[in-house]
């Protein structure tokens, strides 16, 4: 198969594929086209496209067939991938993010530890030190599949899955890690937890996260994370951010 | 003014068109299933095509009205009466302050909508005033009705005007658009056959994962009759039957999956995917369901059998605006506004000549399609 290609996904929904394999590459691809659409569709050039879902390996297209036909909105697409399907040097914006790590917060911090046989706060620097990329959100609201973990602490996940983590887990499955945002069921790893909210419905931007965002966990003690909790729950808490240069989304 | 819920039934909802726009954050569509119901239900009492009405699901509600109200009930036949009395369905029909909306045995589908006119007083959470109950938001309080709960009328006390014209034409309900798929249905069909199991057909468009299935699976898929399980809701609906083949395995790398999608796992068997259905997943979609086709599995319960056949997306598309235009011809029919068609020299007049409008019969037209409306007085 060549990609990009086009695939039906129903009368309302195309994908938009551009590989069979998880990589910064194909997701930087992906982030490009997304862009472009945006930005064909604010200058009024597409009508009819309702939203985009990019995941790690194609950007699915929602739209109204009686404003764009199937034909007409493939046409405008290939139009795009023709120019944009290079990947591009960007830029990406970091987000910080505090987590405090172990105890109650991070209830398996130290099997993690001992699964590597290193010790806990060996796993929390390690954990700390990368700046991971968002590939994708989906599963429950804001939930964010990261990708780009030290293998050095990547862990299976738990046998039985717990019946309920509470929102702003942080855990590891296998190579990836994520954050809880609401209270699920799930068998990650759980090696602490973040008071900032990933997803809150009443906010501005309710859910905190973006596909194509980097984000950077940053250690707080028990005591900081009251602290930063107490200012999200006066809605006056934001995340610092950064913004780094990437070469194809590294 | 509002409605007061009595009883809750098994599984009511506020819903509306969904939530769109969010889906790339992993926030989940919702709002109606049976597309076609819940705006038909909408246009019959004067609303906006999407405006906020309440699904029930196989039992219904019991709902006391604080004020006057115009509704409409339509979607599956679960029996609704208004103070004990049947309450015709597909039509607007005024409800005094006082009345009860009750219902009784699920005669055909499974899922009711009831519209009121000028709408429910629900705060849109993300543009939408559909409840999604997994992430405990939207509609009444991100959670579906129980007893007690109260809801306001958005516009207490409007009536739409031609109340008496407001009536869907039989051709576009949903037991007529699936009588002809009825199992061993006859002319003289009883009430009882009505009720019995029922073999739907839908049409699909291949993709977007059809070449992870074997040749042998694909026919296994196309030419095979599936039967919905116990285990279908709001998120989605498995069906047994067949195994079909895949060329490896089930899984994919997590990507999209729209309304209608067709999931099918390692287990070999599909689940069809509806309004709660998660954003994103990791099953091979082997086709979608087309839009217009979606009604027949909303109203699909546990037993009744479903079979899929190919179809073309200029065919989908083509039905699908065409039943955009008859919601506007609809809008536009009760408001007393539609253009005067012409009587004569057409070839679809002279093709079906009206009948004779002896009583409350009348030939309407609608997009070329000819109905026959029966108008009875309100008691």
């Amino acid at each position: 198969m060549t990609y990009p290609c086009i695939k039906l996904s129903g009368d309302t929904s195309i994908a938009v594929v551009f590989g069979n394999e998880i990589s910064t590459e194909i997701n930087t691809r992906i982030r490009a086209f997304d862009e472009a659409l945006a930005e064909e569709i604010a200058q009024g050039r597409i009508e009819g496209i309702y939203e985009t879902v990019p995941t790690y390996c194609s950007l699915m297209i929602h739209y109204a067939p009686e404003v764009i036909r199937y034909q007409a909105l493939c046409e405008k697409v290939e139009k795009i991938l023709a120019v944009s399907h290079e990947a591009k040097k960007l830029s990406t914006t970091v987000m910080e993010i505090p987590v405090c790590y172990g105890g109650e917060y991070g209830p398996d911090l130290d099997y993690v530890a001992s699964y590597h046989e290193m010790d806990p706060s060996e796993v929390i620097r390690i954990h700390t030190s990368a700046e991971y990329l968002i590939y994708m959100l989906g599963f429950t609201p804001g939930f964010s599949y990261m990708g780009g973990m030290d293998p050095s602490i990547a862990t299976p996940r738990q046998k039985t899955p717990r019946v309920l983590i509470p929102a702003g887990s942080v855990g590891i499955a296998g190579g990836q890690t994520g954050i809880y945002p609401i209270d699920s069921p799930g068998g990650w790893q759980l090696i602490g937890r973040t008071p900032v909210r990933m997803y809150d419905a009443h906010r501005d931007v309710p859910i905190l996260l973006d596909a194509g965002l980097h984000v950077k966990f940053f250690a707080v003690d028990e005591e900081e994370c009251k602290r930063i909790l107490s200012l999200v729950e006066a809605g006056k808490y934001q995340c610092r951010t950064y913004v780094k240069e990437v070469r194809d989304g590294n | 003014m509002g409605i007061k819920i009595i009883k809750g039934g098994l599984m009511t909802t506020v819903q509306d068109a969904g939530r769109r726009g969010y889906q790339r954050y992993g926030m989940g569509v919702s709002g109606a299933v049976d597309v076609h119901s819940y705006h038909y239900a909408n246009i019959l009492v004067g609303n906006e095509r999407n405006e906020a009405v309440l699904e029930a699901t196989m039992i219904g509600p019991s709902i006391r009205f604080q004020s006057d109200s115009v509704i409409a009930v339509t979607g599956g036949d679960l029996s609704p009466s208004l103070d004990g009395k049947p309450c015709p369905m597909y039509r607007a029909v005024p409800v005094p302050a006082g009345s009860v909306l009750s219902f009784g045995m699920m005669k055909s589908g499974c899922r009711a909508y009831i519209a009121f006119a000028g709408g429910l007083e629900i705060y849109p959470v993300m543009g939408s005033r559909s409840t999604y109950i997994k992430a405990g938001l939207g509609g009444f309080d991100g959670r579906k009705l129980k007893d007690g709960d109260e809801i306001a009328f958005a516009r207490s006390g409007f009536v739409p005007k031609n109340l008496e014209k407001r009536i869907l034409p039989e051709e576009l309900r949903f037991d007529a658009i699936t009588r002809a798929n009825r199992v061993g249905a006859t002319e003289t069909a009883t009430a009882a056959a009505n009720m019995g199991p029922r073999e739907y057909t839908v049409r699909v468009l291949l993709g977007p994962q059809d070449d992870r299935f074997t040749d042998k699976g694909l026919e296994t898929f196309l030419n095979s009759a599936y039967k919905v399980t116990d285990q279908f809701d709001r998120m989605g609906c498995r069906l047994t039957g067949p195994k079909i083949e895949h060329v490896t395995d089930g899984n994919i790398i997590t990507d999209g999956i729209a309304f209608g999608a067709i999931q099918v796992p390692d287990s070999g068997e599909p689940i069809i995917m509806l309004s709660d259905r998660q954003t994103t997943g990791g099953y091979a979609k082997i086709a979608s369901i087309i839009n217009v086709d979606m009604p027949m599995i909303a109203q699909a319960k546990t037993g009744d059998t479903i079979r899929f056949v190919k179809t073309d997306i200029d065919t989908a598309q083509d039905e699908f605006i065409a039943q955009i235009e008859r919601y506007k011809e609809l809008q536009d029919l009760f408001d007393g506004t539609e253009k005067e068609k012409p009587t004569s020299g057409s070839p679809a007049d002279k093709e079906a000549p009206a009948p004779k409008t002896a009583g409350g019969k009348y030939l309407v037209r609608v997009n070329g399609k000819a109905f026959h409306i029966t108008l009875k007085e309100i008691e």
